[in-house]
């Protein structure tokens, strides 16, 4: 630890700021705990200190990953070129090829350690950019190089060729056969692991050049909760399609409350009043009014192109999960054709695009999206579906590619409706910008930016009517 | 000087395991802390990881008394606070006729007609106190404004008897499977620990703690597969209950090894939901290995 104690302050201030722009929202209570932590654990152990300052600073399950990425930049647990890295400099640099057997090895043993001098190896040979490390350490670079993937089959046969070390290597035949099979998975996982070492290294390399703040600014990645719909890649869609479960149980709780909420004490006036009458027109005994337990159907329009596919499915997949809390839920689909997909997103679980692309009619002659033909289509095929109890949500970027929006449609819809809303996966300030017509569809229905998981929760539990 | 008597985050470590509950960096390391800074300590995480027995562990460890408040909607100030006995109330005033009004009244709002509940026995206790509120995040939000006043400044307040202030501040545990989002203000009263599934190694030693006739080999295939599912996209992913569930049931049933039928048999044990099972059978080609025999 090179840490001075004199230091310490400044650089949990500048921990603590950098973690805020990452949406972790640490107020300055949380900072003076931090530093109590600081006092209490002292500056020795890396480990401790790391879970210690999570205690403090982390407030919710979801951050503790961007938490730990910040973490490995503000308080590195070496400085300059790794002692792995060192060693090997007296001989020739290794190629990716060596890296690679090595790498495997470490994956067949098992070894976290050796994974981790690997990875620091291997940004130090592979990861620079420009002479010395001068424009920066990339892990993107490392990983191309050296395609870790590619040492799965290696590892593999090491493990199976009885070097591997495993504990379960001299269990007989049933156990055997059967635990082999968990094994791809299990190397499969490290080499995960190995991905996320050799990115968190580079981190550290880069912070040595350009400062922290700027790579925990640049180079952390969002929590899942926040990482955009549009931008997200696909590991975090993947992320995001696992909670979409636990996320329905929780929104059909508040869901529920708020119900039971509303039926709660509203007070009948017209009756009231007429029960006064008989205690000279003082209202003694208020009556309330009888709760109507009626749920809204929802309507789902999505747009399934491309550019908007993450956003639609998980919401499509989310208000699924929720359907317990709605009389009836259905589910249209378009590019440029409206279709009913409910039973394929019922049946669903998995990749929710390919089935509706391959088994439901969403496009026509073109394969580019267009909301007035939709909107069009669905007015003139499926109007039935809305009464007025229905709620209707329209999800999609409202980029129309300069066709006709057909706002006539749209107002129909929206007339027919109970509630109609739209929700846009686009940043609220580039609605309206190139082929965009957000803000004509916006003058007719309520449209909310809905560029994250937390803005849909948020979205459903508060402006949903139930 | 803590709250308990833990003088490291390896002492932690040590008293912990003495009475069967084996730590993590993460869990000692903020039991240590919340001990030292005496804040209470929000656990958050999936049932079944040991949230409660966190609490059951600490108090055997320090041979302190364990108070808990179960939460459920609409748990309210009389379940959690203080009631006074109405009924032995009444009975008071009915027996002593003849005295005056003010000797009833002063008499009646006594310690003997006072209920305790759970976090006022732990305000009160003299001796180390651990103190479980269980499953904060289904009582109603109305209750987290009262645990305000209680976990920020460990008192209450009695109209009639006046503030009780801890002469001895209890060792406070919050749970929570977040099925509601607890307050910003109560999050930042507290220090935060999210409890997952614990890494393999400390799994294995887990079960081989808790099931002590278990095989070694037996203990190391379970919790492989155990890893293996919890990849899986399942309804409800295995913990760490399940897992000790079972590792005994393997044992009663006399297995030695883990092949494909004993998994067959025993799949019911670990997944809970009809397609989490025919989910993991595909996945594991379960069918595929029985058919091939």
């Amino acid at each position: 630890m090179t840490l001075t104690a004199a230091s310490l302050p400044e650089r949990l201030v500048a921990f603590v700021d950098a973690l805020r722009a990452k949406g972790i929202p640490a107020g300055t209570s949380e900072t003076v705990d931090a530093a109590a932590v600081a006092e209490v654990l002292g500056m020795d152990d890396r480990v401790l200190l790391r879970e210690g300052l999570a205690a403090a600073l982390v407030r919710r399950g979801g951050q503790r990953d961007v938490f730990d990425q910040a973490f490995d930049v503000f308080f590195p647990a070496a400085v300059g070129t790794p002692q792995a890295a060192r060693d090997d400099q007296a001989d020739e640099p290794l190629d990716a090829e060596e890296l690679r057997e090595r790498l495997a090895a470490a994956l067949a043993e098992a070894d976290t350690r050796a994974l981790e001098e690997m990875a620091q190896l291997a940004v130090d040979q592979l990861g620079r950019i420009g002479p010395d490390g001068q424009g920066g350490w990339s892990a993107y670079q490392t990983l191309a190089y050296l395609r870790p993937q590619t040492t799965l089959a290696r590892a593999m046969a090491l493990r199976g060729g009885g070097g591997g070390g495993g504990e379960g290597a001299e269990a007989q035949g049933g156990a055997q056969e059967f635990t082999d099979r968990l094994e791809r998975d299990e190397v499969r996982r490290l080499i995960e692991q190995f991905t996320h070492m050799v990115e968190a290294e580079a981190r550290r390399r880069a912070a040595e050049t350009n400062g922290a703040a700027a790579v925990v600014r640049n180079a952390v990645r969002p929590s899942g909760e926040q990482a955009e719909f549009l931008s997200a890649s696909r590991q975090q869609l993947e992320q995001m399609r696992t909670a979409v479960r636990p996320l329905a149980r929780k929104l059909a709780t508040r869901l529920s409350a708020k119900r039971r909420r509303r039926r709660r004490g509203r007070i009948d006036i017209r009756r009231t009043l007429r029960r006064s009458m008989s205690t000279g027109g003082v209202p003694m005994h208020p009556v309330y009014a009888k709760p109507r337990p009626t749920r809204p159907d929802l309507v789902l329009l999505c747009d399934v192109s491309g550019s908007v596919s993450g956003f639609s499915n998980f919401t499509m997949l989310l208000v699924q999960a929720l359907s317990g809390q709605f009389s009836s839920v259905r589910v249209f689909a378009f590019v440029n054709a409206m279709d009913d997909v409910t039973e394929i997103v019922r049946g669903a679980d998995g990749d929710l695009a390919s089935r509706i692309s391959h088994e439901a009619r969403v496009s026509k002659w073109h394969g580019s999206s267009d909301y007035g033909e939709a909107l069009g289509d669905f007015v003139a095929d499926h109007l039935q579906a809305i009464g007025h109890r229905t709620s209707v949500l329209v999800l999609g970027d409202a980029r129309t590619n300069n066709q006709d929006p057909n706002l006539g449609a749209l107002h129909l819809i929206a007339q027919r409706s109970r509630r109609t809303f739209w929700l846009n996966p686009e940043r609220e300030e580039r609605w309206g910008t190139g082929d965009s017509v957000a803000f004509e569809y916006a003058e007719i229905v309520e449209m909310h930016e809905c560029c994250t998981v937390e803005q849909l929760s948020h979205f459903i539990t508060r402006l949903l009517p139930v | 000087m803590g709250v308990m008597p833990f003088t490291s985050v390896d002492d932690v470590r040590t008293r912990l395991a003495e009475v069967g509950y084996l730590a993590s960096d993460a869990v000692a390391t903020t039991v240590f802390l919340a001990s030292e800074l005496g804040k209470p300590l929000l656990v958050e995480g999936p049932a079944g990881v040991g949230k409660t027995e966190l609490s059951r562990a600490v108090a055997e460890a320090c041979g302190a008394s364990l108070v808990r408040l179960q939460c459920y909607e609409g748990v309210d100030e009389a379940r959690a606070l203080y009631e006074w006995n109405h009924a032995k109330q009444l009975l008071r005033i009915t027996s002593g006729r003849e005295e005056s009004w003010n000797e009833a009244r002063d008499d009646i709002f006594s310690e003997e007609f006072l209920l305790e509940r759970p976090l006022l026995t732990a305000i009160r206790n003299e001796q180390p106190t651990v103190l479980l509120i269980d499953e904060t995040d289904k009582a109603d939000v109305e209750i987290e404004g009262l645990l305000l006043e209680v976990l920020g400044d460990f008192q209450i307040t009695i109209p009639e008897l006046g503030t009780i202030t801890a002469t001895r501040r209890p060792f406070v545990v919050l749970t929570s499977n977040a099925t509601r989002e607890l307050s910003e203000a109560l999050r930042r009263r507290c220090l935060f620990l999210h409890l997952g599934f614990p890494d393999a190694e400390l799994e294995e030693r887990i079960v081989r703690l808790r099931v002590p006739a278990i095989d070694e080999t037996l203990a190391n295939s379970i919790v492989r597969v155990i890893t293996a599912l919890r990849a899986m996209p399942l309804r409800k992913a295995p913990s760490v209950a399940e897992t000790l569930d079972w590792a005994r049931t393997l044992v009663a049933l006399g297995a030695s090894t883990l092949d494909s039928t004993v998994i067959e048999d025993s799949l019911g044990v670990i997944l809970k939901h009809q397609d989490d099972i025919s989910r993991a059978r595909t996945k594991l080609d379960l069918d595929e290995v029985l058919g091939a025999r």
